[in-house]
């Protein structure tokens, strides 16, 4: 802190007014919270270490081809759920926020029905459907067994896109409202329909508010895909417990599991921070700057800190 | 001259409240009309109700010589379909208090959105001829800018080239000064007295009397949902008739 202080008044020219010098007031009880966390820390550890884990397991088994598998189809198994709750979501808030009564109150029917039901509970339901209907029988277009039909992985798709979508429906309807109402009058006045205000107008603008929501619905997704074990599609925890139990490792398995889910997550993190930059464009003045540029500017200040006259903040 | 905006005992209301109570009057064509009053007079709701952003509850409202919002065959009126309404109001540019830009768009982008979305115009020639706008309101330099990085007299400037934009014949201006610093009052002020001297149409809700002395040739004032006193500018700013004209001119002027 005073290094700081010590720099700016070296610097500066003499024209600038005395910079304050002061003793600054000390926290100890930062220092004792600081010591008290670490050595929590520092106990945990200590416990792991004690345990009978074969870390080594962890590495071998990281790249498996079970559990690459496994990685590949929870996420095709995330990214083909989300794609049905998010255009789902759409239509259910455009259908809740629609003059006509019938349809906003389907759209309400179903959010109450999918978002009062544990996903877990809805996932067999799908998985058990072949109980009541033995066919299934789409007039002309498809008709089939139920049980060739509602595959493991179809059963885990409608289980979990559906159940998003009513949460998705919620996230769109707040993100719509979100719009103030002038933008609407505008571009009603300027001769544009109501459809193209909705496309060209509102849902950009929505989407500042839709995205964070919607990303962390993503990431909950990517975790929630471990439940669809239970309707023995085999996904990334399922090929983990599969080998954990032919190769004597369980615990690590998890653990493996748990390494490969913080990444997938991580990633899909900063994928978010891309998505809503680019949808803050114009909402502020000017926009965060991306991890490189942070870098970047970093790098220019030191090398220009040493010149004499490099004033870069 | 024709009539451009004709009004016949136009009444609005907003649930129990009567915000217009019977407006009759006449916009002529190439005429700066001014609309003045207090606050709640029904002012705005009136210019709202030109280009149907609030429906009449009773009373015939045209638009050079055609209903506003209904087609009328025989003695039955015929409620006009969205697309039918939102093509009438192409012809109809409107200003805003609150300038609404679309703040996701830079400003030429923002005069360029109607023309290539409603008219499908070439986007390479709605940009030509957003520049033109743009320089014409004297904001060649911020085309690039996004609204949040403009000032409000900036803003407002650009809205009213977003208006017009479509070639409207009709231009309506909603208090368009009144959410602005008065310092940048004066460069709104000079665009919209530009466009009148052009052969604009324009009705003009305004607080600024200087403007309406100097650039309306007709001029209204409501209050109450109905119109008071009407006349030229000059005659009813300097030479009130009615007591309500009066005690309100004395307190804005």
């Amino acid at each position: 802190m005073t290094v700081d202080i010590d720099k700016t008044t070296g610097d500066t020219p003499p024209a600038g007014p005395e910079a304050i010098k002061a003793i600054p007031v000390r926290h100890y009880g930062r220092y004792v919270s600081a010591v008290v966390a670490l050595a929590l820390l520092g106990g945990v550890v200590y416990a792991f270490s004690q345990g009978k884990i074969n870390w080594d397991a962890i590495p071998d088994y990281f790249f498996d081809d079970r559990i690459l598998d496994g990685v590949g189809k929870t996420l095709l198994l995330t990214v083909l759920s989300m794609a049905i709750g998010v255009i789902g979501g759409v239509l259910l808030a455009v259908m809740r926020l629609s003059k006509n009564p019938v349809t906003s109150s389907i759209a309400w029917f179903y959010i109450w029905f999918f978002r009062g039901t544990p996903v877990l509970v809805q996932l067999i339901v799908w998985f058990n459907l072949g109980l009541v209907f033995e066919y299934i029988n789409l007039g002309p277009f498809y008709k089939d067994e139920w049980s060739d039909f509602m595959t493991p992985f179809l059963t885990a798709l409608l289980g979990l896109g559906l159940n998003e979508a009513a949460y998705m429906a919620e996230i769109c309807r707040a993100g719509l409202l979100s719009v103030d109402e002038g933008q609407t009058e505008a571009s009603h006045a300027l001769g544009m329909s109501h459809a193209r205000t909705l496309r060209r107008i509102v849902i950009p603008q929505a989407m500042r508010v839709i995205v964070p929501p919607t990303g962390n619905e993503v990431i909950n997704m990517l975790k929630t895909t471990s439940l669809v074990s239970v309707v023995q599609y085999p996904e990334l925890l399922r090929a983990a417990q599969d080998i954990g139990q032919t190769s004597g490792a369980p615990a690590e398995m998890l653990f493996l599991a748990a390494a490969w889910y913080l990444l997938l997550t991580s990633v899909f993190s900063v994928g978010q921070y891309y998505l809503e930059r680019y949808y803050a464009r114009g909402s502020s003045r000017s926009l965060p700057p991306t991890p490189l540029q942070k870098i970047k500017a970093n790098v220019l200040s030191l090398s220009s800190r040493s010149k004499p006259t490099g004033g870069t903040a | 001259m024709t009539a451009m905006v004709k009004a016949e005992g136009v009444h609005k209301s907003f649930g129990p409240v009567q915000v217009l109570q019977g407006i009759d009057l006449e916009v002529k064509s190439g005429e700066v009309f001014c609309l003045i009053g207090p606050s709640g007079s029904g002012k705005s709701t009136f210019l709202r109700c030109i280009n149907h952003l609030e429906k009449i509850n009773a009373g015939r409202l045209y638009v050079d010589g055609e209903l506003v919002g209904y087609r009328q065959k025989g003695d039955k009126l015929y409620e006009l379909k969205d697309s039918e309404v939102a093509r009438k109001r192409r012809d109809i540019g409107m200003v805003f208090q609150r300038f609404n830009l679309f703040p996701h768009m830079t400003a030429v982008e923002n005069v360029m959105e109607a023309p290539v979305q409603v008219k499908g115009a070439n986007k390479g020639q709605a940009r030509l001829r957003a520049m033109e706008l743009l320089d014409r309101v004297g904001l060649a330099d911020k085309a690039g800018n996004y609204p949040s990085q403009l000032s409000g007299g900036q803003q407002q400037r650009v809205a009213i080239a977003r208006a017009l934009a479509m070639d409207p014949k009709l231009m309506l201006f909603d208090e368009p000064t009144s959410a602005l610093d008065p310092e940048l009052v004066g460069d709104v002020l000079d665009v919209m007295r530009d466009l009148a001297e052009s052969g604009m149409t324009m009705i003009v809700v305004t607080h600024e009397m200087g403007f309406a002395r100097e650039v309306g040739d007709s001029l209204v004032f409501m209050d109450g949902g109905v119109v008071v006193e009407s006349g030229h500018p000059r005659e009813v700013l300097t030479n009130p008739q009615h007591e309500r004209t009066k005690s309100f001119l004395s307190k804005v002027l």
